[in-house]
């Protein structure tokens, strides 16, 4: 929208020349300019920038819908992919939402990648099976997709589907996995895929993981308007995700806090003391890639591990109180300990544990 | 006020100038024919050149320090009885409506900022089903505008919300049961979503379109910023536009803000995103926060209402008062 052209926008020809004459192209050179500033570069009296400026922004400005038609265009569609863990569901609505950003964050060996391979699985599925029945394109930054892992997951889970000749090839020929290796080779790789997303009927888009292309860069702000180096892919990720209304999912590692993470405003001051040694000493992790990263997702699911036991945590969800479910993974991939699921509240909502986990378990 | 002050065009202004106008007072009793023959140029344009010099000097013109000269001028007497009068849209949470006495003000700004997952898309969706109560039961029937750039509204919660404020004003009622009926049409989650209109922005081009085309909305029925002061100069004219329509059309204009991390006084603060400048902008400020377990609404900034704090909490039917026993709700 902000990239339409003035002069396909009809304007009266003699106004339109002149915005041509001085380098004003598109509606962004035209509405990010003061009206004065106008009215001075273009040499026309102000009622005529005025209106200039009106009739650009009443072309550049997106149609509006009612909330009524919108629920009444996304009904068609479904709107989320089933994880076939049924508590999780539950606390999702329906699943992994369409047309949103799903991010899983956990340490290391938790099973974040488990669960991709198995949503990817999922989503090839034909329908009466609970799937998309549409193609999957996994970007894989850190060489962990296998595809014997995946199988495997298959046979265990859905034993009738995999069993019968030719369709387990057909599931995995239709997730498309790519490998980038570094941050502009993933961008270029997202501006190729935005149209042949909708050619090809691709499902589910997964990224494993983000925090990965960026981790040879500083990606705490310089101070300053903090210019994020994964910002402009992480609002093309996301328009990708609305315009074609699929669900794409996002990988996110964890570092280690540092004493100059910010937790509390400053008028929250004389509680600080009080609160911060015990909230803070068994957890010493935070997701990488900041908090511009946690404001953008929609949907966040951390995977922690404390009690001796292993956490799916839905920290941040619009439709859902946080809530967290024991999994544990086995050859058919992650399953759920419990479907209830475990209330968290405060600020247990946004740590993330990582103790008293067996890891050789199994 | 001189020549070289007023709003029209360079190349107007310099003609004038060449032509030995210099000062308003040489173009006061300049008939537009005359003024035509001697900048040489058309009729209509020598009308409109006489036009903005007579606004002008209607502006500076000083009658003795009689205020009904000045234009849009009010004395603190008149303004005590509109802000007396003024309107409150209900937030759902009886203690956050109590430290705002009554709600987010209608005709003001007000921001709302606080932590991913604090709530404030909650809050956003919540004001926009709120603003619709009818009059009879306390609100406005009024309509509300989503803007929307971060693609975080799901119009299920909307419905989810919808229906429990519908159920919440029922309740109340359970003697009147011929007026329920009588209402069931209209008070359907629907038609509270017919309601809301929804614009989705990606780039700040479409906000800026967005704030300017609200204003003939409203009649009828938000890149990468490589230069801080455009992105200062943008920020600050669009506040001055979302103050002017709240003013004007008696609307209350909510900016839902992200928060980000500030280094003061020799440590890491959260604080809220776009900066010191944009922080004057807003009539009013909201910050939400964790506090231990619950869910904190905080007043940063009011003209009128002291720093307070009050609990809230989200709930499957929407913002309500926290409970003081965290009981489990489900979303379903």
């Amino acid at each position: 929208m902000s990239n339409k052209l003035i002069s396909q926008m009809g304007l009266p020809p003699s106004l339109s020349h002149v915005f041509a004459a001085r380098s004003i192209i598109t509606a962004k050179d035209a509405l990010s300019l003061p009206e004065f500033d106008l009215m001075a570069l273009l040499d026309v009296p102000l009622a005529h920038a005025r209106s200039a400026v009106a009739r650009i922004s009443e072309i550049a400005c997106p149609p509006y819908q009612t909330a009524l038609s919108l629920m009444e265009d996304r009904a068609g569609s479904g709107g989320h992919l089933p994880t076939m863990l049924r508590g999780l569901d539950d606390a999702l609505c329906g699943g992994i939402p369409f047309g949103a950003l799903t991010e899983l964050v956990g340490p290391p060996g938790i099973g974040k990648t488990q669960f991709c391979l198995k949503l990817s699985l999922l989503a090839t599925l034909p329908a009466c099976y609970g799937g998309l029945n549409g193609r999957v394109i996994y970007i894989d930054t850190e060489s962990k997709f296998s595809s014997r892992r995946m199988i495997e997951i298959g046979e265990n889970s859905f034993p009738q589907i995999f069993r019968s000749e030719g369709l387990a090839p057909k599931m995995a020929g239709r997730i498309i996995v790519m490998r980038p290796t570094s941050l502009s080779d993933f961008t270029d790789s997202l501006q190729q895929m935005k149209l042949s997303l909708l050619q090809h009927e691709v499902k589910l888009l997964i990224v494993d993981s983000m925090a990965a292309l960026v981790s040879g860069e500083n990606e705490r702000s310089e101070g300053g308007p903090g210019r994020h180096p994964l910002r402009s892919s992480l609002s093309f990720l996301k328009s990708l995700a609305e315009f074609s209304r699929i669900p794409v999912v996002v990988t996110n590692q964890v570092r280690s806090q540092s004493k100059d993470e910010a937790y509390y405003h400053t008028f929250q001051e004389e509680r600080k003391d009080n609160c911060q040694n015990s909230e803070k000493f068994e957890s010493h992790l935070i997701a990488a890639l900041g908090i511009q990263w946690a404001h953008a997702v929609t949907v966040r699911l951390v995977f922690e591990a404390h009690s001796g036991q292993k956490f799916i945590k839905v920290a941040k969800s619009p439709m859902s109180p946080a809530i967290a479910f024991p999994f544990i993974v086995e050859s058919s991939g992650i399953s759920l300990l419990s479907d209830e699921g475990i209330d968290v509240t405060g600020p247990e909502i946004n740590t993330i544990r990582n103790q008293g986990q067996n890891i050789l378990s199994q | 006020m001189e020549i070289a002050n007023l709003p029209i065009s360079a190349s107007q202004r310099s003609k004038l100038l060449s032509a030995g106008y210099a000062t308003l007072s040489s173009l006061s009793s300049l008939s537009p024919s005359h003024l035509a023959r001697d900048l040489n140029i058309e009729l209509q344009e020598a009308l409109e050149i006489l036009k903005v010099v007579s606004d002008a000097a209607d502006r500076s013109k000083s009658t003795d320090g009689h205020h009904q000269a000045l234009k849009g001028v009010q004395t603190a007497w008149d303004m005590l009885s509109e802000e007396q009068m003024q309107q409150h849209i209900t937030t759902g949470c009886e203690d956050l409506d109590h430290i705002l006495r009554g709600g987010i003000h209608c005709g003001e700004v007000t921001e709302v900022g606080g932590v991913p997952g604090i709530g404030k898309t909650q809050l956003g969706i919540q004001l926009a089903v709120n603003v619709q109560i009818p009059v009879e039961y306390g609100g406005h029937g009024g309509q509300a505008v989503y803007i929307d750039t971060e693609g975080s509204f799901m119009v299920e919660r909307a419905h989810q919300i919808a229906e429990g404020c519908i159920n919440g004003i029922l309740d109340n009622f359970t003697d009147h049961d011929r007026k329920i009926l009588a209402c069931q049409e209209w008070m359907q989650p629907n038609s509270f979503l017919s309601n809301i209109f929804y614009f989705r922005i990606c780039s700040y081009t479409e906000q800026i379109a967005v704030t300017n085309y609200l204003e003939k909305f409203l009649k009828e029925h938000k890149d990468d910023f490589d230069d801080l002061a455009c992105r200062t100069r943008i920020l600050s004219g669009m506040s001055l536009k979302l103050m002017k329509l709240a003013k004007t059309n008696n609307l209350a204009v909510v900016l839902l803000n992200q928060v980000t991390t500030k280094y003061t006084e020799g440590s890491f603060h959260l604080t809220l995103a776009l900066g010191d400048s944009w922080s004057h902008s807003c009539t009013n400020r909201i910050i939400l926060y964790w506090n231990a377990n619950e869910r904190y609404a905080y007043i940063d900034k009011s003209p009128s209402l002291p720093s307070a704090s009050a609990p809230y909490s989200v709930t499957s039917k929407g913002i309500r008062n926290s409970t003081s026993h965290c009981k489990r709700v489900r979303m379903m």
